[in-house]
């Protein structure tokens, strides 16, 4: 057992590294949990992650049907026009059945629930963004070795 | 099963304590049960919350989430974290006398 206390984990870090709709909400799901449970939390947006903070895509952030078996849709159909779109709309409604928000107001109830976010430094100087290009709750941009600083003393998560 | 004595009424409670019977409950147990949880005094945004719990409880017979306590109960997130810090949904829940949530959101 390691860094948690009573076998409580006292912080979660969570790296969200992929920009589809499957790849962004465990994620989220996870650090707006621990908040529940009274679980510090950071999320750590790298590489495509970065869409779900970006004020310009976290409105059209896709489900993936192509390269997705478990999706059991063939692929050939999958790369049909629309059929991203499809998949998308029919899982955001039956997670809204659950109240799982779409992404920009779980974004903003995660971060009210008290995570913290973060844009990674690499990932923004690689596609030439700014802090503009972000939502408001993102409260940096950060290096690896801040990251790593920030996680000290809790479970790091990588997705 | 576990029972516990809460304003003169004798109630079953599960192993965490949560009521089992949400029809046991009354007003005068929330301030007891919330003392369990850390929480020594109940405004009125706490009774706010509570009573839309009982109420949502009520109509749909489940309780609701932090998501709905903002979109229909009206109390923004922020806010409910302050009124329950380190697990609103929770502890809400077990103040107002209802199971543990089961949901993951």
């Amino acid at each position: 057992m390691h860094a948690s206390t009573n076998g409580k984990i006292p912080k979660v870090s969570i790296i969200i590294s992929k920009g589809s709709l499957e790849g962004i909400y465990p994620g989220l799901i996870m650090a707006n949990g621990a908040r529940m449970e009274g679980i510090e939390a950071n999320i750590f947006f790298t590489f495509f992650g970065l869409e779900a903070i970006m004020k310009k895509r976290w409105n059209k952030i896709k489900v993936a049907t192509v390269g997705n078996p478990a999706m059991h849709i063939p692929s050939l159909i999958g790369i049909l026009p629309g059929m991203s779109a499809i998949a998308t709309k029919m899982m955001m409604k039956e997670m809204d059945k659950l109240d799982i928000p779409p992404i920009p107001e779980f974004i903003e109830m995660v971060h009210d629930a008290g995570a913290n976010l973060y844009a990674c430094k690499a990932t923004v100087d690689m596609f030439h963004l700014t802090k503009d290009d972000f939502c408001e709750q993102v409260e940096d941009i950060i290096n690896v070795g801040k990251f790593y600083e920030l996680a000290a003393g809790g479970e790091i998560i990588f997705t | 099963m576990a029972t516990k004595t809460l304003a003169g009424k004798t109630v079953e409670v599960d192993e965490e304590g949560f009521l089992v019977n949400p029809d046991d409950w009354t007003e005068e147990m929330a301030p007891l049960l919330a003392e369990q949880v850390g929480i020594y005094e109940l405004t009125d945004r706490h009774w706010e919350v509570i009573r839309f719990m009982r109420k949502e409880y009520k109509e749909r017979g489940q309780i609701p989430t932090v998501r709905r306590i903002k979109n229909v109960g009206g109390i923004p997130t922020k806010e409910l974290y302050e009124l329950f810090p380190e697990g609103p949904a929770k502890k809400a829940a077990y103040i107002a006398g209802l199971g543990k949530p089961q949901g993951c959101v």
